[in-house]
């Protein structure tokens, strides 16, 4: 394992956070060691990741040697370039192969989670086209990944990284929006069981069903009645 | 394999103008190719089926063609490394022009959208303090530098772009001010800065052409603003 301690890696992190778990899944496959600390997000915000992330104040930030990177995709591109030796490299070489690798996970960051959150806090005609809205996303990504084995192709990487996180809430989607994954998009489903065969994935993905828990927890907050 | 360049695009779409500014930048030949975002062709459609905008890029016989402004100016940087360097080297410096540039689309066109165009009433004051606010942020970044990446144009300040020559003529369409010199003078001063670079200057629409070619815009802007104040 490259000595990620020596690295001074910290994650700010957040349990069910699917951005953030994109990060430790990068790291983890990547064997850089880094300390996760979770935060509060419901309550009072602390110090340190206000500090850190003063824009946004969300999760994921990573803080090496000191210094704040702030946003998912930007974080898993900081590892990429501070860290070329650590194997496996989750962008390809190829400048083409890398531009289609950036522009697919960020369809998946313009869509996936957005749209969810529309499907399970709204109603009637929200909700409608918000599923709409999440079929016709589902069904781009299962054309795009075709009879591949991942996004890329053969290899684990960038694409699959940003959206095997977002697996964990399809199950409350679906218990939302009235459809079935597996039925509609068999690719997705059999490259997502591929996915949870690593380690890595397997590890750190949130149980489908503490999701929806999760979800229920925020729509008392919210005040959302279903 | 052709390597010839094709860009799709409007001379007024300032997200247009920050990949033509790259490829002269680099000194890529380029052919130009005007798209009419208010009557899509088909052109268009087939190269940019997801999203169905501008700016769409055509390298040689390279398909599906390269869609999405951020990842056109990070793959000509990529595929191009003879030209001149768009982004910075260092690790931390480039995680902070990637952060930067979301942001610039983020949390300063977002609002400065609906600021623009919304009708009163329609969260359009709020917008416009949300703009400013995060206008004042991305100042910061200048820090006393004559462009965000340095001493010469770098990717964010082609990120940025839209705010020192777009803007004006948006405020003057729509008559809503966001940026000006009293409040935000680094901005206001960058904005000159860049758009006096000699390189720049070459793909900087005339002003007045830029009016006269959105005129008949504003109804399309002003549905986009409404929806977005409304999400």
């Amino acid at each position: 394992m490259v000595a990620g301690e020596e690295k001074g890696l910290v994650l700010l992190d957040f349990w069910v956070s699917p951005f953030a778990q994109r990060c430790r899944i990068a790291l983890a496959e990547k064997g850089l060691a880094c300390e996760s600390v979770e935060q509060e997000l419901l309550g009072d915000k602390g110090e340190l990741l206000l500090r850190s992330n003063p824009v946004h104040k969300k999760v994921p930030v990573l803080l090496h040697a000191g210094r704040a990177v702030c946003e998912s995709l930007v974080i898993l591109e900081y590892i990429e370039d501070a860290f070329p030796e650590a194997m496996p490299r989750l962008l390809p070489a190829d400048p083409y192969a890398r531009a289609h690798a950036r522009f697919w996970a960020d369809y998946v960051d313009k869509t996936v989670y957005g749209i969810g959150t529309r499907l399970w806090k709204l109603k009637g005609e929200g909700r409608a086209a918000a599923r709409a809205e999440m079929l016709e996303t589902l069904r781009t990504l299962e054309a795009e990944l075709g009879g591949k084995a991942f996004f890329a192709g053969e290899a684990f990487g960038f694409v699959d990284v940003a959206l095997i996180p977002l697996t964990s809430w399809f199950y409350s989607y679906e218990e939302h929006g009235g459809f079935s994954v597996q039925e509609e998009f068999p690719r997705l489903a059999e490259w997502a069981r591929r996915c949870g065969e690593r380690e890595s994935v397997a590890k750190i993905l949130t149980k489908p069903e503490d999701v929806l828990d999760f979800i229920g927890l925020l729509k008392k907050c919210y005040g959302i009645v279903e | 394999m052709s390597d010839a360049v094709e860009l799709i695009g409007t001379f007024t779409c300032p997200i247009v103008h920050r990949v033509e500014v790259a490829l002269r930048l680099k000194g890529i030949p380029y052919e130009f190719i005007e798209e009419d975002l208010g009557n899509k062709s088909e052109l268009l459609l087939k190269h940019n089926p997801i999203h169905k905008k501008v700016p769409v890029l055509l390298h040689g016989d390279r398909r599906p063609a390269l869609c999405e402004s951020f990842v056109i100016l990070e793959y000509l940087d990529e595929a191009f490394p003879q030209g001149l360097a768009l982004m910075p080297t260092d690790p931390l410096d480039r995680a902070m022009a990637r952060f930067w540039a979301r942001f610039i689309d983020e949390k300063c066109w977002g609002p400065a959208w609906v600021a623009l165009w919304a009708a009163e009433g329609e969260g359009k004051e709020a917008a416009a303090r949300e703009a400013k606010a995060n206008l004042a942020l991305l100042e910061g970044q200048l820090g006393g530098k004559r462009f965000f990446g340095g001493d010469r144009v770098g990717f964010l300040d082609l990120v940025a772009s839209g705010f020192a020559h777009w803007l004006g003529v948006y405020e003057e369409m729509g008559g809503t001010r966001l940026l000006a010199e009293d409040g935000h003078p680094a901005l206001w001063r960058w904005a000159r800065e860049y758009a006096a670079d000699a390189t720049v200057r070459q793909c900087l629409p005339d002003r007045e052409a830029l009016l006269a070619a959105m005129a008949t815009s504003k109804d399309r802007f002003v549905s986009a603003a409404t929806a977005m104040a409304r999400k």
